[in-house]
């Protein structure tokens, strides 16, 4: 790193004020302007609203992790930035990674890391909802209320049973993001650990991994996914996870297994067989971290996808229950008033498009990063 | 009691094109400290030999025979447990492969994977691990040890990684090193490099060496003892002087003579006419004699045994020319130039 705001000393206070200030300075603009927006709205957030912080530690679970993030945001990003300014040259001597040779590539696709910083935030602003919020996500306003254009008083509007759409917005954002998560961990995890599996080993586990993978493909996902839904009578968001979870992993499994099968001929992993490495060991300590790179582009990619789907779900009405706000529900909410209330469908809209587009673009940007063969 | 004692190994693989007999009744010995070489031309079987001495052979489609016997530290290795087994892996037996830019994990650190052997098969903690693993690194002659525990194999070049990898080898003390053509991927200069370092850890730690190639340099300057095979087979055996010197098999004969020499550019190389045939198919008789300028009609006929020259078990050669019978019409069989 350049030395332009000169001593270290002076960095390391400017770092104490402002985190994320002295990287954005020295030209790194992604992480940088991320921890320096952070830092400045977190601590806003903390001033305008110290009631509903305070009030937050006695509350239900999200207001208490909502207070929880704001203090762990803000601790983080100063905690960061010091760290990051006082270990430069520290950094520098230890060996390159293939991970930290990645990260540099990523770092030079401008569209990923704004894809990147755009997750990020969404996820922020999901998690402190119930501190910025300005009103209650399922409380109908008055009758007149119902209805009304975005204005001052209600940023994007209210909906025809008056609740108000920002609101239920932000509160959307956790349902699709947490089900977005959770339902690609699962897929990853199940996928990872068949492919290798399959791959590795070979045989008979190989052909029962590989043609129930076959079988889940050739059913049209949607179909699946309504036909399991309809087999339960309440939707339950941890329902909707782990369908959606169990019903994404065979894609993931197929990438794994080509990946181990080609794996398993190189010299390295012999080279583990002739040192006496058990098998379990070989495929959790030596294929698997292999196979990460072609794994974390499914799974951002992946988790884009599980969002479409899981507002599809909610658009057909097979998702969560009203008045759990959603994006597909509340879409679907709308499209009756599309000519004289836009705004119900298109806010929400917007925000599965920006979340899934910056996902994908994330997910490209990765895949340039992690295969060596692009690399320039 | 020889350190290990293969006895009429067959490994044989299935293929599409019918059984592949890659080694096909081997039989050798490593004494404790002794270093055999094994050589011949690609496909002869070589590799096949020192991954069945681990079972390292991949089963479907590869299968190691029935009636035959690894004995190793006189405990048969072709039936002990699979526990057992990986406790002589990397323990007591140890293996570098060709390819030392490929045979490391691309994603750790060489100290972690270092690391990760001395604490499996020794017990350590992990500073005793990293304090041990960083005095192997010394040892086998890297710069800078504590600096280069922490890199990466792609900040190494391909002498230095076959130096980790002896390094790794090492870690356990193994009493057996089998080392598949160790050099092969390597510039002449660091060959010779870590041909010196394999000889000098063999002398320190007192190991056999089991080493493979298809050089017949690295034989000459580093074996106690040759085995010559072709076509699955051992065909000749003997010191590495005899072997050199005094070649006995029209195959290790055709192997020296196909040495470039020094200085006589004008003289045109004289290779082995011909190719090695396919493991599937092996021609009956002798099955070098296709390629054979001695062949007569006995030699497809039937395939002799490995038969003692100079009436010494320890020296032999797989050919009927040393069959004493064929001493006295000799010269009525062979008519050498014109293969049958």
């Amino acid at each position: 790193m350049t030395d332009r705001l000169g001593p270290r000393r002076s960095r390391l206070a400017l770092s104490a004020l402002l985190p994320g200030l002295p990287q954005l300075v020295v030209g790194r603009w992604g992480v940088g302007g991320l921890g320096l927006t952070v830092w400045v709205a977190f601590l806003a957030v903390l001033l305008t609203r110290w009631a509903r912080f305070a009030a937050g530690w006695g509350g239900p679970l999200d207001h208490q992790i909502a207070s929880l993030t704001v203090v762990a945001g803000l601790l983080g990003t100063w905690g960061w930035s010091m760290f990051d300014v006082s270990r430069q040259a520290e950094l520098e001597r230890s060996g390159i990674s293939q991970w930290k040779l990645a990260a540099e590539a990523f770092k030079k696709n401008r569209i990923a890391v704004i894809g990147a910083v755009v997750i990020v935030w969404v996820y922020l602003i999901a998690l402190v909802t119930p501190l910025i919020a300005p009103y209650d996500p399922a409380m109908q306003g008055p009758l007149m209320g119902r209805l009304v254009a975005p204005s001052g008083e209600f940023l994007l509007g209210t909906d025809h049973l008056s609740r108000d759409v920002f609101s239920r917005m932000m509160y959307g954002a956790r349902i699709s993001l947490s089900i977005g998560f959770v339902a690609v961990g699962i897929s990853v995890t199940i996928g990872t650990l068949l492919g290798a599996m399959a791959g590795y080993l070979g045989g008979w586990i190989d052909a029962v991994v590989m043609r129930f993978v076959d079988m889940v493909i050739s059913f049209p996902r949607l179909v699946l996914l309504i036909a399991i839904v309809a087999l339960f009578d309440t939707q339950s968001i941890f329902l909707i996870m782990a369908v959606l979870g169990f019903t994404q992993w065979p894609g993931t499994a197929r990438i794994v297994r080509g990946e181990v099968l080609s794996l398993r001929e190189q010299e390295f992993v012999e080279a583990t067989r002739a040192l006496g490495f058990s098998r379990r060991r070989i495929i959790l300590r030596h294929v698997i971290p292999n196979v990460l790179a072609p794994v974390i582009v499914t799974a951002t990619l992946g988790i884009g996808n599980v969002i479409v789907l899981e507002a599809g779900l909610s658009f057909l009405g097979l998702g969560l229950q009203p008045p759990t706000p959603s994006w597909g529900s509340m879409v679907a909410d709308g499209r009756d008033f599309l000519l004289n209330a836009w705004w119900i469908s298109t806010f929400p809209g917007l925000a599965i498009v920006l979340t899934v587009v910056a996902f994908n673009l994330v997910g490209d940007g990765l895949r340039d990063a992690l295969d060596p063969r692009l690399r320039a | 009691m020889p350190l290990l004692e293969v006895t009429d190994l067959r490994t044989y693989f299935t293929t599409d094109a019918g059984v592949a007999r890659a080694v096909d009744g081997v039989s050798l010995q490593v004494g404790v400290g002794e270093t055999l070489g094994i050589v011949g031309e690609s496909g002869c079987g070589k590799t096949v030999t020192a991954l069945s001495v681990l079972r390292l052979i991949p089963s479907p489609p590869g299968e190691i025979m029935a009636g035959s016997s690894i004995r190793f530290n006189d405990e048969e290795l072709l039936e002990v447990e699979p526990a057992r087994l990986r406790e002589i892996r990397g323990n007591e037996i140890s293996m570098i492969f060709q390819e030392p830019m490929t045979s490391l994990n691309p994603v750790f650190t060489v100290g972690y994977q270092i690391q990760e052997v001395l604490r499996l098969h020794r017990g350590l903690s992990k500073r005793e691990a990293r304090a041990a693993g960083v005095a192997l690194l010394a040892e086998v002659g890297i710069p800078e040890p504590d600096q280069r525990f922490d890199a990466y194999p792609h900040q190494m070049s391909g002498g230095m990684l076959q130096r980790v990898m002896i390094a790794i080898a090492l870690s356990c003390e193994p009493r057996l090193l089998i080392a598949d053509e160790p050099t092969t991927a390597l510039d002449v200069t660091i060959q010779a490099q870590i041909l010196d370092l394999l000889v000098e850890m063999q002398r320190k730690h007192g190991m056999a060496l089991l080493l493979i190639t298809h050089d017949l340099g690295v034989i000459a300057e580093v074996c106690d003892r040759v085995v010559v095979m072709y076509g699955g087979q051992i065909v000749e055996t003997g010191t590495t002087e005899e072997i050199l010197t005094r070649p006995q098999h029209p195959y290790t004969q055709g192997l020296l003579a196909s040495l470039p020499g020094i200085g006589d550019r004008d003289v045109r190389l004289n290779p082995i006419p011909g190719t090695v045939p396919s493991a599937v198919d092996w021609p009956d008789g002798c099955r070098f004699r296709d390629r054979c300028s001695f062949a007569w009609e006995r030699c497809a006929e039937s395939a002799p045994d490995l038969l003692p020259v100079d009436g010494r078990s320890s020296r032999s050669a797989r050919c009927w020319l040393l069959d004493p019978d064929e001493a006295a019409g000799r010269g009525a069989h062979v008519t050498p130039g014109e293969p049958t």
